[in-house]
């Protein structure tokens, strides 16, 4: 055939022309058809090929060892890098800031601090990453603030206009002047030191070589007029601590202060109030046998990341307990590192922090999700100095025998990990572990709260309501539409089932939260009489029909039962309503919502579940209906003639026969319905108050995925975690949705076979 | 009684009554929708009635009753409304007293205990104001530049006289804005885009920037012309002005250019109020909407919904037509194929806002994102096609209404009878020609029908629309008479969202209700009217089939 046809458009002619005219329709088709058809598996691949990056491990590059830079002989004290990650600093013991480029560690330039005449440098701190700020301690009991200054400039490249080529030129600055500021009035020698800049005020906490602690505060003001720029200075001594002190942590708003002395043990000082500093509470943080060997302050100076002797890593944070006072807590616990921890730099922004052993491994942690993101052998050298990069995509290493070594590392996805997406987390200045989904960032110091856990929650519950209310409805109305009504009342029902189908949920929900959800606040009592006798009014206006007179029953034809409840559920409802506020007055005290959130002591939302699941039933009914209407209608007929032949009555019939025989049909309808309750979006966007909590009650609401999705999704800055989060989100309703279709689907397919084989 | 139930009587009844409440729910929201809708562009009476304040005092109260609801006194005790009475409830009145500028708040609920008895005064009057929501209150005097021109009973007629003058200037000033000025702003932004297109592939010549200069300085004189003009309409309108007295006896002035309706509502008969709904519902039809989306028309509403419905049909017909006749008629019928109707079938059920997604990542994102690098390089860093946009939005739409069009018309393709194709093929036509001839047009109902579905799905949907295009407030249609007149970059405004947004996001939502009703009522009417056709579109074509079946 194929052969013949081929000839025919060889031969050409008018029957040629139909016949080529044949073929192309029909590639056409084939190649439409199939283009449609990838295009729509497009979704799922691309969906997925968003969301895949969060779930892949961090990457890091070959650690590189760069030449080197400075003498080896003057100790690094800091390392770190300008924005881009292009040019690295190195701050030594001696006053030398080296700069150098970090893909080949050419040098960029060094430059030295000025100190005053006979003064030698004693000790160094560094301020919190994002400031840029570092500070050398004097031999004077001074301190000389110095800042990284990079200066950026742009030039037109001259190959191609529409690109710009970047320079940036380091340089060492001095925002408190030129001049060491007194930190410690009676001028004995720095021995530790911690500084925190930001903006006008300066916070600088040292230890004196007399065993002194001082606390140094500087508050500079511009003269609007004159420019000039005066700085007051406040000096107190701090109450002393036991045993030697090894280190000082200053958080960057310059509230607490952290002294790390004897061994395990750490201080908190409130220094909110720079005249009247006050010693909080003493904690250990190590056990007996073992020491503290390296500690920082995460960026946002809320948690301390603690590294001991041993290895092992931990977080604290000021917690406030019921008593409204604030404890230090351990939070958690992370992965040991093999060595005594020598080294930890925290990120810029985030609430990673990278850390050095006495063996040599380096370790990058995230905190919040509790990740040990990678770890790298450095050599069997231990680890002197860490640093990342501001955007936390370099480090910088180095080691005992002096080489400073380098890497890129890929990091975008900290945050995710099995713990901070599904379990209770313990959040930064929060009470206890808790499941929370709070993704708006307001400053750098916020921690994304990344659970799904809430949301998921949420959905299952907007589901659970709505099939509460769906599935009795739906599937009852059901049987009855398919075997009991008349064929003129199935001409009215089933058009305004799809009516009912075709309605939009931004209507549903625009009803259920402006009209539904005050009135069910205003007639709590009545709604929940109405919902509870209208079955009973059911199964009675039955009797009480069952009791007329056989003559005027029969002017009824079977199968408007229908019709005949109308009337009776409107009267239902509004007799409901009309006896709620009496109800309440009698035993609710006069307002039901009230007593509900007095009495009981149960959260009571205006948009409520109860107000979602009616509206969500709603929508779902129509779905369930009609699935479940054609199952029970396409039972052949031969099984109920013959069971109605044997003398069972229609009802027996029904439930041995035919609803056996249409139960997989029905379970499939369920299904589907489900998956819809689960997608929707606008009901529950409108009906809810979108606040993620997790309670059963049917008085609170909740915030599901979908509207997570419609608030969150044009807000969310592209390729973020936050974004790519959503788009889980979205992929997990899209999977989930797919599969419960498929497999009712699959039920229906079988069931539709069985039919016809019967 | 208890062979009754062993009858299953009761039971057959219980699902009857499933059936009768799924009824009644459905028409009780068509029903609401409806009795709330209709009624907003009723003129409303306007009362008066003396309040009694908590301290004793009493207060002249002006404005609309809104709604009248049963409420516990607990809850009045709440808001500060201590009432001595036995009674656990009593009623309340939500009163419209207009006046945002005055009083605060528009809204307020009132105790029925300590409202006086409702007067409708004849000469009340009630002003609709371009800000600040209504007035209500009682006309004084007309007057013209600060000059009492009318007062007492020649006032009304003469305010009348003037509304109808500074509402002809004011719409010949929006005309200036929009039409004439906003034309030439494109214009001077396509002439930025051209010189800085030139500037980017680096053949900006010095001549080219003079020819730009004189350009640009021609559409600057047009527009200081035009800026004239405006200055002129606007001094114009400031003329006349009126001042009338509120509820709390304060006498306000209240310019005509702030003024877009006035009426006495109680002092009309029934045939003016019937003259007024019409009038005011073809404005709700027609005009632009003012006040943050809470009053005037839904024009741009209706616009850019019924656009982004045609362009996605336009995408979606032809798609989903290929892709059913290709499954249908020419891919092997195997379990491949048996897979792929089962995934087909079931994208349907995907909820609507994974498409969003999908259109936000996929088609604005990236599609979007790489189309401005390659050709609109020259509008960086602002976006073009790489932001939300209806082009956007109807492509998202066509690919969540693709499964219905093609569901349907296989269905129709499946219906027609194989006899009617075999004589066909007998008389020697081609496969092609089969189809395209017999089984196509046969099946065209089947097809229509999968089409007014997808359009009515469309129309009503809103989740995947907040994430590709839909915005609350559009500056500019996406067609208008500028080159090249469809702008398919542009974002535009929804029905649905608009009932969203207006009735969950604007800050004055009680003042926006009996709008949002009233567009809900519209969409809801373009939908039911939508389905009843396609329902009896499909119900013909079933029996055309069985007719044809006997053949």
């Amino acid at each position: 055939m194929e052969k013949i046809e081929e000839n025919i458009i060889k031969v050409g002619g008018y029957t040629g022309r139909r016949m080529a005219k044949d073929k192309l329709f029909k590639h056409v088709m084939t190649f439409g058809g199939l283009s449609v058809i990838i295009a729509i598996s497009l979704i799922f691949f691309y969906l997925a090929s968003v969301v895949v990056p969060i779930f892949l491990p961090a990457s890091m590059d070959r650690l590189e060892n760069l030449p080197a830079i400075g003498t080896l002989q003057d100790r690094t004290v800091h390392l770190t890098t300008e924005e881009q990650a292009e040019i690295g600093v190195r701050f030594t013991a001696q006053g030398k800031a080296y700069f150098f480029n970090l893909g080949d560690g050419k040098a960029r330039g060094e430059a030295g601090v000025t100190l005053p005449e006979g003064v030698t440098i004693t000790t160094f701190a560094a301020g919190d990453p994002s400031q840029r700020k570092v500070a050398y301690g004097l031999s004077d009991g001074r301190m000389l603030v110095v800042e990284q200054a990079f200066k950026v400039t742009f030039e037109v490249d001259p190959e191609d206009h529409a690109k710009d080529i970047r320079t940036i030129a380091p340089s060492l600055d001095y925002p408190l002047g030129g001049e060491p500021l007194v930190v410690d009035p009676e001028g004995r020698a720095l021995k530790q030191l911690s500084i925190q800049h930001q903006g006008d005020e300066a916070t600088a906490v040292a230890l004196t070589d007399d065993g002194r602690l001082v606390l140094a505060a500087f508050s500079s003001r511009e003269n609007m007029i004159t420019g000039e720029v005066t700085t007051e200075a406040s000096h107190q001594v701090l109450e002393p601590v036991e045993g030697e002190v090894s280190q000082l942590i200053l958080e960057v708003k310059q509230r607490d202060l952290y002294v790390i002395h004897g061994g395990r043990l750490v201080s908190h000082y409130d220094v909110m109030d720079k005249s009247a500093p006050s010693l909080k509470q003493t904690v250990a943080l190590v056990p007996e046998n073992e020491r503290v060997t390296a500690a920082t302050i995460l960026s946002g100076g809320f948690s301390l990341i603690i590294g001991s002797s041993k290895g092992e890593l931990t977080q604290w944070f000021q917690v406030r307990d019921d008593d409204n006072n604030n404890q230090l807590t351990r939070i958690r616990d992370f992965k040991p590192m093999q060595g005594a921890v020598t080294a930890i730099a925290p990120e810029h922004f985030r609430k990673g922090f990278l850390v050095g052993d006495d063996k040599g491994n380096l370790g990058l942690y995230y905190a919040t999700s509790r990740k040990l993101v990678l770890t790298r052998d450095t050599g069997d050298q231990p680890v002197r100095a860490v640093g990342l990069s501001p955007r936390a995509n370099a480090v910088l290493v180095e080691a005992a025998d002096g080489g400073i070594q380098t890497a890129r590392v890929e990091n975008d996805y900290p945050e995710i990990s099995f713990h901070s997406l599904w379990q209770k987390v313990w959040y930064e200045s929060y009470q206890e572990p808790e499941y929370n989904w709070q993704s708006s960032a307001a400053t750098s110091d916020f921690e994304p709260k990344f659970s799904v856990a809430p949301l998921t929650f949420g959905t299952l519950k907007a589901a659970f309501y709505a099939m509460l209310v769906a599935v009795p409805l739906a599937v009852l109305g059901a049987i009855f539409a398919a075997y009991f009504m008349s064929p003129k009342m199935r001409g009215v029902v089933k058009p305004s089932i799809e009516i009912m189908e075709a309605l939009p949920t931004v209507i549903l929900g625009f009803l259920a939260g402006l009209w539904l959800a005050p009135f069910v606040d205003n007639n709590l009592a009545g709604t929940l009489v109405a919902i509870f006798l209208l079955p009973f009014s059911f199964v009675i206006t039955a009797y009480l029909w069952h009791l007329l007179p056989k003559n005027i029953t029969d002017r009824v034809p079977a199968g408007w039962e229908a019709a005949m409840l109308i009337p009776v559920i409107i009267v239902v409802i509004w007799l409901s309503i009309q006896i709620g506020h009496p109800i309440e007055a009698v035993f609710f005290g006069g307002d039901m919502p009230h007593w509900v959130s007095n009495e009981l002591g149960w959260t009571y939302e205006q948009r409520n579940s109860l107000v979602v699941g009616v509206a969500m039933g709603f929508a779902v009914i129509p779905t369930i209906f009609s699935i479940a209407e054609d199952a029970v209608f396409s039972v052949p007929k031969h099984l109920t003639t013959g069971s109605l032949a044997l003398g069972a009555t229609p009802w027996q019939t029904l439930f041995n026969v035919v609803l056996l025989t249409a139960s997989p049909g029905i379970f499939s309808a369920i299904m589907v319905g489900m998956g819809r309750a689960v997608g929707e979006t606008m009901i529950v966007l409108m009906a809810t108050g979108n606040t993620a909590v997790m309670d059963l009650s049917i008085f609170t609401g909740f915030r599901t995925l979908s509207a997570n999705i419609g608030v969150e999704m044009p807000e969310a800055a592209v390729g973020t975690t936050h974004y790519r989060l959503l788009f889980f989100s979205a992929l997990v309703l899209f999977a989930f949705t797919f599969a419960v279709n498929t497999v009712a689907e699959l039920i229906r397919d079988r069931l539709r076979r069985k039919y016809s084989t019967l | 009684m208890r062979k009754w139930f062993k009858d299953g009587d009761p039971w057959i009844w219980t699902t009857a009554g499933a059936v009768a409440l799924s009824l009644v729910m459905v028409y009780a929201v068509v029903w609401l929708t409806a009795a709330k809708g209709l009624v907003h562009w009723w003129p409303k009476p306007v009362a008066e009635v003396m309040f009694t304040q908590p301290d004793g005092s009493q207060t002249r109260l002006i404005g609309e009753v809104r709604e009248k609801e049963e409420v516990s006194l607990i809850r009045l005790r709440e808001s500060g409304y201590n009432i001595d009475s036995t009674d656990k409830f009593t009623y309340r009145y939500l009163i419209k007293q207009g006046n945002r500028d005055i009083t605060g708040t528009d809204f307020k609920w009132y105790p029925a205990p300590m409202l006086g008895e409702f007067t409708y005064p004849k000469d009340l009057i009630s002003v609709e104001r371009r800000e600040w929501g209504n007035f209500y209150g009682h006309l004084k005097v007309v007057k013209e530049a600060g000059v009492v021109v009318a007062d007492g009973p020649a006032a009304w007629a003469e305010l009348k006289k003037r509304l109808e003058r500074s509402n002809d200037l004011f719409s010949q000033a929006v005309r200036i804005e929009k039409v004439d000025i906003g034309r030439l702003n494109y214009q001077l932004e396509k002439l930025r885009l051209k010189e800085r297109k030139l500037e980017l592939r680096g053949t900006l010549t010095e001549a080219d920037k003079t020819r730009f200069e004189a350009e640009r300085e021609v559409l600057n004189g047009k527009f200081g012309a035009l800026q004239e003009k405006l200055d002129q309409l606007r001094q114009d309108i400031e003329r006349d002005s009126f001042v009338a007295v509120t509820m709390d006896g304060q006498e306000v002035e209240i310019p005509f250019a702030k003024v877009a309706d006035a009426l006495m509502p109680n002092d009309m008969n029934i045939f003016q109020k019937i003259g007024y709904y019409i009038h005011k519902f073809i404005e709700f039809i027609v005009d632009d909407p003012r006040e943050a989306n809470t009053e005037g028309g839904i024009f741009p509403a209706i616009f850019g919904t019924v656009m982004m419905v045609l362009m996605m049909s336009v995408m979606v017909t032809p798609l989903g037509i290929i892709a059913a006749v290709y499954m249908r008629e020419y891919a092997k019928q195997g379990p491949l194929i048996r897979v792929i109707r089962i995934s087909v079938n079931n994208l349907a059920g995907v909820p609507s806002i994974v498409y969003g997604v999908f259109g936000l990542g996929f088609f604005v994102y990236f599609l979007g994102g790489n189309i401005d690098q390659l050709f609109f390089p020259e509008s960086h860093p602002a976006p073009v096609f790489g932001s939300p946009g209806i082009l956007w939005a109807s492509l998202t739409l066509a690919l969540l209404t693709l499964p219905v069009v093609i569901v349907a018309t296989e269905e129709g393709l499946t219906r027609v009878p194989r006899s009617i194709r075999e004589g066909s093929l007998a008389l020697g036509a081609t496969k092609a020609e089969t189809l395209w001839r017999t089984v196509l047009p046969i099946a065209s109902p089947a097809m229509m029908t999968g089409l007014i579905l997808a359009v009515a799905r469309a129309a009503g949907e809103v989740a995947p629309l907040m994430l590709v295009g839909v915005v609350k407030l559009a500056p500019s249609l996406p067609l208008d008479g500028n080159f090249p007149f469809l702008h398919l970059e542009r974002k535009f405004m929804h029905l649905g969202f608009h009932i969203y947004d207006v009735g969950f996001q604007s800050p004055n939502v009680e003042a926006a209700r009996p709008l949002v009703y009233a567009t809900a009522l519209l969409l809801v009417i373009i939908i039911v009217v939508l389905n009843l056709f396609a329902i009896r579109l499909r119900n013909r074509l079933r029996e055309r089939m069985r007719g044809l079946e006997g053949v």
